[in-house]
């Protein structure tokens, strides 16, 4: 692990020192409060260095979203029964937004719906084969290492808006895709070759991605368990499914995670590959925007707030299936803070093992 | 033994030769088709017959708008890197080397904030933004935007302090630095691959940006390079213009190719970054 885990005593009472010695204060009493003091001011600092970032997040992504709820209990302006003009206003509906996605008006909502877990599970599932296969094949490389990893970037680099444009381009037609198979199919029109040709491309697209975070996991093995797996007689298949799989999977989880939380609001690709409005590959992403662009705001709300549910349940599934797995050090040290100060005076030694 | 160990070797460089195609081929054709002419656009052959930039001289003709779209993603996704990394510097500092109570749960949520949709937030935004008159401004662009590039440079920038020895700082504090002095003197100085490297990833994400740009504005001359680019005219209403979007793809890729071939090692770091801990 990276940091190690007696600094914190010291980290925390490092400026208090000084702190405390500029500001006039006495000695102090017992070591006890001293300690006390000294994360009572650290927990000043932090809140002075982290409330910015809050607070722009609170404005750029809470409210929206309770303002979203709000709206998603709104319809859309109409004409008013009383006078027959179009009213001004948005009529307050209650949970009709909701309530419609089961009734005629919830085809478009359900087939958006199968069309983004249809995307995720495929896309995802084919990205991770293929981006276990490439890092495996990069971690062997050793000539041609920095080629691959330069190759391997690019995809990444190419934004998606035009990876979509440089897709329906290559399913043209007239495109080479059509004469690769020496077939006609007409790639970007509905069915389900359309879904083919947008998994094609998200794959595409992402599974380098995968690749190099497995990579990350596997460049930490060490070299000893394969040796020792070798010398107990391990042949490579046995060596995959019972070292390298498992050792990589905490790296495999998140990557797998990110690709889903991101695959469930695919847009772009779909967008310009095929197009707005259209059954076979239309998202709840695509659906939402669309609907909020014809400024039929309160449906686009309601769906919003249905896909950030959506988008919430997989990653709450994700965390209770593989919980510590997927948050291991995100927050370094995570024990409440009067444990910590209790371990770091008992044991730091067991700290460092367990973070 | 010997015989399998070749067989091996070339299966290896066959490997290597697949990722590496799979990864270019896709980004060739679209560098071979913006150098093809109009006539010889549906050409398949893998070489260009006669190399020709006219679909380049395409992009620049005044009626599309090309040089006024790169400016305006350069001005959105520049400003919107800017004020993440000054932002995340701080935060991600406080994250790495403080000690603080909710500090686990405050980084949860602002690395959860990173995997929202970000549908749900530009329906709620353009409905404001329309109200307000904000819509074809940078800042209806910004705004949005910072909330996936904050907190992807916080997420970074975390990883990146926390990499640094401790006792740099504690040895500035020792020689009488206070925690400011050393953040200033000891931690930005040594840090600056790692804020470069972030700024870099902050700045792709947020020039890849499509939907917000795309519901945000109406009018040509706000326009970011993406949504200029797919909405490029042809000749007539039905013809897409192929070759000209191709190009500009390529114009509006290539910068980052650069840029990420240049920084690789760190960027490729930068994108494992706590995944492989």
């Amino acid at each position: 692990m990276v940091d190690t885990k007696i600094p914190p005593g010291t980290a925390a009472g490092g400026p208090t020192g000084t702190a405390g010695g500029r500001a006039g204060e006495p000695t102090a009493p017992v070591q006890g409060s001293r300690r006390a003091w000294a994360t009572a001011a650290s927990g000043r600092t932090a809140a002075l260095l982290v409330s910015p970032t809050l607070l722009v997040l609170t404005v750029v992504v809470l409210y929206p979203t309770i303002m979203a709820f709000k709206e998603s209990l709104y319809g859309t302006k109409g004409l008013d029964p009383k006078t027959g003009f179009i009213s001004d206003t948005e009529p307050f509906v209650g949970l009709q937004n909701y309530t419609d996605i089961f009734g005629q008006a919830g085809d478009r909502f359900w087939n958006a719906f199968w069309n983004t877990s249809f995307f995720t599970v495929v896309t995802v599932g084919l990205e991770t084969l293929i981006g276990v296969a490439m890092a495996l094949i990069m971690h062997k490389a050793f000539s041609g290492r920095a080629l691959v990893r330069a190759s391997i970037l690019i995809p990444w680099a190419v934004p998606t808006a035009i990876s979509g444009l440089l897709w329906r381009w290559i399913f043209n037609s007239d495109g080479i895709a059509n004469a690769l198979i020496g077939h006609q199919v007409l790639w970007t029109t509905e069915g389900f070759h359309a879904k083919i040709a947008v998994v094609i491309a998200e794959v595409w697209k992402t599974s380098p991605f995968i690749g190099l975070l497995v990579l990350a996991g596997l460049q930490v093995i060490p070299k000893e368990v394969y040796e020792a797996a070798r010398i107990d007689g391990a042949g490579p298949l046995a060596q995959f499914w019972r070292i390298t799989l498992p050792l990589v999977k905490p790296a495999l989880l998140v990557a797998v995670l990110f690709r889903c939380l991101d695959a469930l609001r695919m847009f772009d690709l779909p967008y310009l590959l095929i197009g707005a409005q259209k059954n076979s590959v239309e998202t709840l992403s695509m659906l939402a925007q669309n609907e909020a662009s014809n400024v039929r705001f309160g449906p686009a709300a309601a769906y919003a707030v249905l896909l950030f549910l959506y988008v919430f349940l997989v990653a709450l599934g994700f965390v209770r299936l593989l919980g510590a797995d997927l948050i291991g050090d995100v927050g370094g040290p995570r024990r409440p803070k009067g444990r910590t100060r209790l371990r770091r005076t008992s044991a730091p030694s067991s700290a460092e093992v367990s973070a | 033994m010997t015989v399998t160990v070749k067989w091996r070797t070339w299966l290896l460089y066959l490997g290597v030769a697949a990722v590496v195609a799979y990864c270019l081929a896709p980004f060739y054709w679209m560098l071979v088709s913006s150098l093809r002419r109009t006539s010889d656009i549906f050409d398949t052959s893998l070489f260009p017959s006669s190399v020709s930039f006219e679909n380049y001289r395409a992009v620049f003709s005044p009626s599309q708008g090309f040089g006024r779209a790169l400016l305006n993603s350069l001005i959105v996704s520049g400003i919107t890197t800017m004020l993440a990394l000054l932002l995340a510097t701080f935060t991600a500092y406080a994250m790495a080397r403080l000690e603080f109570r909710f500090k686990r749960l405050i980084l949860t949520l602002i690395i959860a904030t990173s995997m929202f949709p970000v549908v749900s937030i530009v329906v709620p935004l353009l409905k404001l933004f329309t109200d307000i008159g904000w819509i074809n401004t940078y800042q209806a662009m910004i705004v949005p935007s910072m909330s996936f590039v904050l907190p992807l440079a916080v997420w970074n920038l975390t990883t990146f302090f926390k990499q640094m020895p401790d006792e740099l700082e504690e040895a500035a504090m020792i020689d009488g630095c206070t925690r400011g002095q050393a953040f200033r003197k000891i931690i930005i100085p040594i840090a600056a691959p790692g804020i470069f490297t972030t700024a870099i990833i902050a700045f792709i994400a947020a020039w890849n940006e499509f939907l917000i740009a795309l519901s945000m504005t109406n009018k040509q001359s706000i326009q970011t390079a993406p949504v200029a680019i797919s909405k490029f005219t042809g000749a007539t209403q039905f013809d897409i213009p192929f070759g000209s979007q191709m190009a500009a793809g390529v114009l509006v890729t290539v910068p980052l190719v650069i840029m990420v071939l240049i920084f690789q090692r760190r960027i490729v770091a930068g994108l494992t970054a706590g995944a492989a801990k």
